[in-house]
């Protein structure tokens, strides 16, 4: 057995030097004695370690491997379970085994307070293991967590660097939120001691850093911020770079109290442009001075716009010179780290000047630098100047010069070997165009779609479909090029795209006969796909007239050139033909016949499918009884459709995200030009609404009859989906249905055509526990799916939700929260996940509210009015009279009163039309009673009063209540009574 | 940076290290996504990737791949000098560099990595101070495994 480890040992190890084998072996049979003596082991205590580690790479297969593990997994248990204590060497030995069995792939469930316990050591070794342990191992939500807090704790307050250190890496590596709510005080204040070394100085820069992007909430602003700011100022350039990366993250928050920081980086970045190679010592890269901080000084002066100081700006613009200057400056090493590291700040000065894009002579240079880096023979540079140039085409200085290397582009899309930079092309190419080389681009777009990776062929159908659109002069063209689309990437043709088509042929009467023309022609091939057919069959169906004078096309060759495709299409595209059939019986009652034949057949009227069978029944009934008139109006032509922003952009949009070709879009609208006729501007509507519209004209052709009835139900209908559709930019909070549950618990919160977001919940004095519903209402799974609330004075625990939501299926949340003190702030969840190619990102404010942890207080009349004169001093009452929206029924308002959370108390005024309530707010800190009454006046007069505490914050937050009361009694109160008077009043009362 | 990890050819994670809170099924998931993706790259073909909403920059070195994720704006190129710097640090650490020495000295790479970047930004970008750091740590320990090798491979070479 011996002999065999020792075999497989030598022959993994015969990779590296002799030597460690020696040791290895040496050491190897000594531990067969174990009860050797013990100075060998103290004296190489790592050694057998990692003897031991070398058995496992060792092991033949993989199920030896794992019952080696296995094996070990049960001694370390044994050991830590044993009776007699371990000493600080062995838990450090057995923590360290436990480590690297995790690193191989293995779980591990236990060892976790081991790690812990090695914290406390004041061995460095022992500690150094420890927080690895726990930095690899422990997940932010461990039991272990105040535990591990304490021992960091000891460590940041022990005065020595390395310990320090240790702990500060520690935070940083698991910035957890219960460490964020521990340090969020003490490491700014370790940050800008004026004692601290550089190393921790660094280092807390960092660890704030990452404490900042996982609670940004946790994160005082306050006097050390300033105190930051002049780090930029440091001697030592390791601080400067840790520094500036701080300061970006907290510029991008707050960028007015960093403002101090565009000058100091200005000075900072012109000092290291124009040094010598040498002056910076080792922040000299490959000849390149400090390229990691001039990046990142860059990438801070992108949080702002140009300096405004004339002096500031100057000297900006002499860096960024100085910058493009060296680029042309021959190599001063072959080493592709040298050019590696020239280019990254060249690029990072390239996206600053792109950023500010003010000045002409600057984005022109920068255009040129990368025209000579598309050619360069390192594909990371070709790359990157394709994704940068495509930035530079959104600018109106550096367009034309962009668009000068178009050949180049073009060729690139032919030849590059790497799918990634072919895709960049592309969108190069999409950038580019504009009116004058758009018929050449849509060609070459459309050659490279026949050969292209199946990947992004969906990407580029839409992109031909925009480009077609925006810049299509003559709509023969247009209709062309989408045939083409359908004919060479069919599959890859989304419905918005053939939508699209259609919408235009019907808007535009000057290509209506050709379309018809080329549809007819195009569905002469024997094989075409489904949404051919779809597009056909609909161009037909309306403008099918337009071509009937050609014997070669008329109507009954157009009848069966339709039909003889129908058997092979799915149920959808059937019913759309049959809809194309009956608009046939009225544009040409030659063929009348022979269409009801087809609609009689069983296949039609005993169609399985409902909607078939419907359709069919209904047409053939329709076309029976009908008189010559009735079926035209029925069934006339479609009317234009409103003018809306393309659907397909939308889409586009969406699968990009909302990142640089929304901007792209907008930066240059006014250079494009809206197909749909007159109009220029581009009207923005829900991106799904041309869908619904469309759909909806497809199954109820038949309404058109009456044209106000289908404008009415069509309206309807987008109102219906506008409500439910917020075309909302992906950072606002969406509060919309947020006064709803004001005086409610339960119901749907958010709703938009991909997710469904419902909330149960329950509060019983300052404690609550929350249910959100994620419901996936698509057929696709929602990846990487995560939600998290950001909260300040709430403490929130949430159980973590489950990365994938299938489609169709429900997820749940529970959120369990602590009120802590009075807030007027409702917490904010943010949801992401990845639907499709795009991520979602939506931010909804949910309705946790102070009121909710009312507790209901009943009093009689004489208690009541006793405490209403006792709360009368001004700054313990907030008043208000508001009109009501609607007229108002007692019952409703009661029920209102009540779901806030007061008791409603029954005939205790003495105007019975009042309405009076009671309650006590419960937080963790404090108990504040409050009183409210809701004086109606039929008349004219009414107000709404609040007595509240002499506590500032509760004083306010009650107003914010206040608000929302009025809100939803004026909203849904039925009744005679326009103004309400409601008078709040509440006394502050320390717990205990 | 959001995350960083060393992979092998035959794709065995070597060292991992992740700058978001991530579930180990998430991480496990991911992994496994992005050591497939980079390992069916050709040699030749551009170091980066895009990939989710992220950018994956990678670079091979012998028999060992490193592999970087950063936000979408973030600058690849000195992305990839960021792996090649630690690629430095850990040669002259461990004198010519293996995979059997991150392997085995797995909690070296880690604290060398921990000195280099912290939070996924990097904190010392000067080799000389990070290795500095480094040693002075080793020289806290009571007779580290690395002394003990580098006094005998020094005896050893003559």
């Amino acid at each position: 057995m011996l002999n065999m480890t020792v075999i497989y040992f030598i022959s993994y190890l015969y990779l590296r030097t002799s030597l460690k084998l020696m040791f290895a072996f040496c050491l190897h049979s000594d531990e067969g004695l174990s009860k050797h003596p013990v100075s060998l082991e103290t004296l190489y205590p790592s050694i057998k370690i990692k003897v031991y580690f070398a058995l496992f790479i060792s092991g033949k297969s993989k199920e030896a491997e794992i019952k080696r593990i296995n094996k070990e997994l049960a001694n370390i248990r044994s050991k830590f379970k044993g009776d007699k204590a371990l000493d600080g060497y062995s838990k450090k030995k057995y923590v360290c085994k436990l480590l690297f069995i995790f690193l191989l792939g293995h779980d591990i469930d236990f060892g976790h307070m081991e790690a812990v316990n090695l914290l406390s050591s004041n061995k460095y070794t022992e500690k150094q293991i420890g927080y690895l342990f726990i930095s690899v191992l422990v997940n932010s939500n461990s039991d272990l967590i105040r535990l591990i807090n304490n021992a960091i704790k000891n460590d940041l307050s022990s005065r020595n660097p390395t310990f320090m250190n240790l702990a500060l890496h520690c935070i940083a590596n698991v910035g957890s939120r219960e460490m964020a709510e521990a340090f969020a005080a003490e490491v700014p204040r370790i940050l800008v001691a004026g004692d601290t070394m550089d190393s921790v100085k660094q280092s807390a820069a960092l660890c704030l850093l990452r404490l900042n992007r996982t609670s940004p909430d946790l994160i005082p602003m306050g006097e050390w911020t300033s105190r930051v700011v002049h780090l930029l100022n440091d001697q030592h350039l390791g601080v400067v770079t840790a520094a500036t990366s701080l300061i970006i993250t907290l510029a991008q928050k707050n960028p007015d109290d960093f403002k101090t920081s565009v000058s100091l980086a200005v000075a900072r970045l012109s000092r290291i442009v124009t040094s010598a190679s040498t002056d910076l010592q080792d922040y000299t890269y490959y000849f390149v001075a400090a390229p990691w901080l001039s990046v990142k000084l860059l990438r801070l002066l992108q949080c702002y716009p140009p300096p405004e100081d004339a002096a500031i700006r100057g000297r900006l613009t002499e860096c960024l010179e100085t910058i493009l200057n060296k680029a042309q400056e021959p190599p001063k090493s072959k080493k592709v780290q040298h050019s590696n590291a020239k280019n990254a700040v060249l690029f990072e000065a390239i996206s600053l000047i792109i950023h500010h894009d003010s000045e002409p002579t600057l984005l022109v240079r920068a255009c040129n630098q990368l025209g000579q880096f598309l050619q360069h023979r390192e594909t990371n540079l070709r790359y990157l100047a394709l994704e940068s140039m495509c930035m530079l085409a959104s600018s109106e200085f550096s367009h034309e010069a962009v668009k000068t290397h178009i050949e180049t582009v073009i060729n690139a899309l032919k030849t590059e070997r790497d799918v990634s930079v072919r895709q960049r092309a592309v969108d190069l190419l999409y950038a580019m165009c504009d009116r004058s080389n758009a018929k050449q681009i849509v060609a070459e777009m459309l050659s490279y779609l026949e050969t292209a990776d199946y990947s992004i062929r969906e990407e580029i159908v839409l992109k031909v479909a925009i480009l077609a659109e925006k810049y299509a002069v003559d709509y023969t063209w247009y209709v062309d090029t989408i045939l083409n689309l359908i004919r060479i990437a069919g599959d890859y043709v989304s419905e918005e795209v053939w939508y699209r088509v259609i919408q235009i042929v019907i808007n535009r009467d000057d290509v209506q006969g050709y379309a018809a023309k080329t549809v007819f022609e195009a569905l002469q091939a024997p094989a075409c796909h489904e949404n051919l057919v779809k597009v056909g069959g609909y161009i037909l169906g309306e403008f099918g007239n337009l071509i009937a004078g050609d014997p070669r096309s008329s109507p009954l060759i157009q009848f069966n050139l339709l039909h003889s495709k129908f058997h092979l299409c799915s149920v959808p595209t059937r019913a759309l033909l049959l809809s194309a059939y009956v608009k046939f019986i009225n544009l040409f009652p030659e063929v009348k016949g022979t269409i009801q034949e087809v609609l009689r057949a069983d296949s039609q009227l005993r169609n399985a499918d409902v909607e078939l069978q419907q359709r069919a029944v209904e047409y053939l009934r329709l076309s029976c009884i009908a008189s010559t008139d009735i079926l035209a109006t029925v069934l006339e032509e479609m009317p234009p459709f409103p003018e809306r922003e393309s659907s397909i952009l939308a889409k586009l949009k969406k699968k990009k995200g909302s990142g640089t070709v929304s901007d792209m879009e907008d930066s240059r609208k006014e250079r494009s030009t809206n197909v749909n006729g007159s109009n220029d501007h581009i009207v923005t509507t829900s991106p799904s609404s041309d869908l619904l519209g469309l759909g909806h004209t497809q199954a109820a052709a038949l309404n058109s009859a009456s044209p106000p009835v289908t404008s009415n139900a069509a309206s309807l209908l987008v109102d219906v989906f506008t409500e439910s559709l917020p075309v909302v930019p992906p950072t606002s909070i969406i509060e919309e249905n947020f006064s709803r549950f004001v005086c409610k618990n339960n119901g749907v919160l958010y709703e938009n055509q991909l997710l469904q977001i419902g909330l149960k919940s329950e509060f019983r004095q300052n404690l609550g526990r929350m249910y959100v519903f994620y419901g996936n209402k698509t057929t696709t799974q929602f990846l990487n799916f995560s939600a998290s609330l950001v909260c300040q004075d709430l403490n929130i625990h949430t159980t973590p939700a489950d990365p994938v939501v299938d489609g169709g299926a429900q997820l749940q949340q529970v959120f369990n929260i602590e009120c802590l003190l009075d807030f007027v702030e409702a917490p904010v969840l943010s949801v992401h996940f990845r639907y499709g190619g795009s991520m979602q990102n939506i931010s909804i404010r949910l309705p946790i509210t102070l009121n909710k942890f009312f507790q209901p207080t009943e009093m009689t009349s004489q208690e009541f009015f006793q405490r209403w004169k006792q709360l009368g001093a001004p700054q313990q009452e907030v008043q208000k009279i508001f009109k009501a929206k609607h007229s108002m029924d007692t019952e409703v308002t009661k029920a209102k009163i009540i779901g806030f959370g007061t008791a409603l108390l029954d005939g205790v005024d003495p105007n019975p039309s009042n309405f009076v309530g009671a309650g006590v707010i419960h937080t963790k800190t404090i108990q504040v009673g409050c009183l409210l009454r809701l004086e109606p006046n039929t008349q004219a007069q009414a107000s709404c009063s609040v007595k509240r505490t002499h506590i500032h914050a509760a004083l306010y937050t009650l107003m914010t209540i206040n608000c929302n009361i009025d809100y939803c009694s004026t909203d849904i109160s039925k009744g005679k009574i326009k103004i309400f008077k409601c008078i709040f009043k509440s006394q502050h009362s320390q717990n205990k | 940076m959001r995350f960083m990890l060393l992979f092998s050819r035959q794709g065995k994670l070597r060292l991992q290290k992740w700058y978001v809170p991530l579930s180990d099924p998430q991480k496990k998931k991911i992994s496994r996504e992005v050591i497939q993706m980079v390992l069916a790259r050709k040699p030749k073909m551009c170091s980066f990737l895009e990939w989710r909403d992220l950018k994956i920059v990678y670079k091979r070195y012998a028999s060992l791949y490193f592999c970087c994720a950063v936000e979408d704006q973030e600058n690849e190129l000195i992305t990839l000098e960021i792996i090649h710097r630690y690629v430095e640090l850990l040669d002259k650490y461990f004198g010519s560099v293996c995979e059997l020495d991150i392997i085995f000295n797995f909690e070296k790479a880690y604290y060398i990595l921990d000195e280099f970047i912290l939070g996924g930004e990097a904190q010392e970008t000067s080799k000389k101070i990070v290795l500095k750091a480094i040693e002075q740590a080793d020289m806290l320990q009571e007779v580290g495994p690395i002394y003990f090798m580098k006094a005998f491979s020094a005896r050893w070479a003559i």
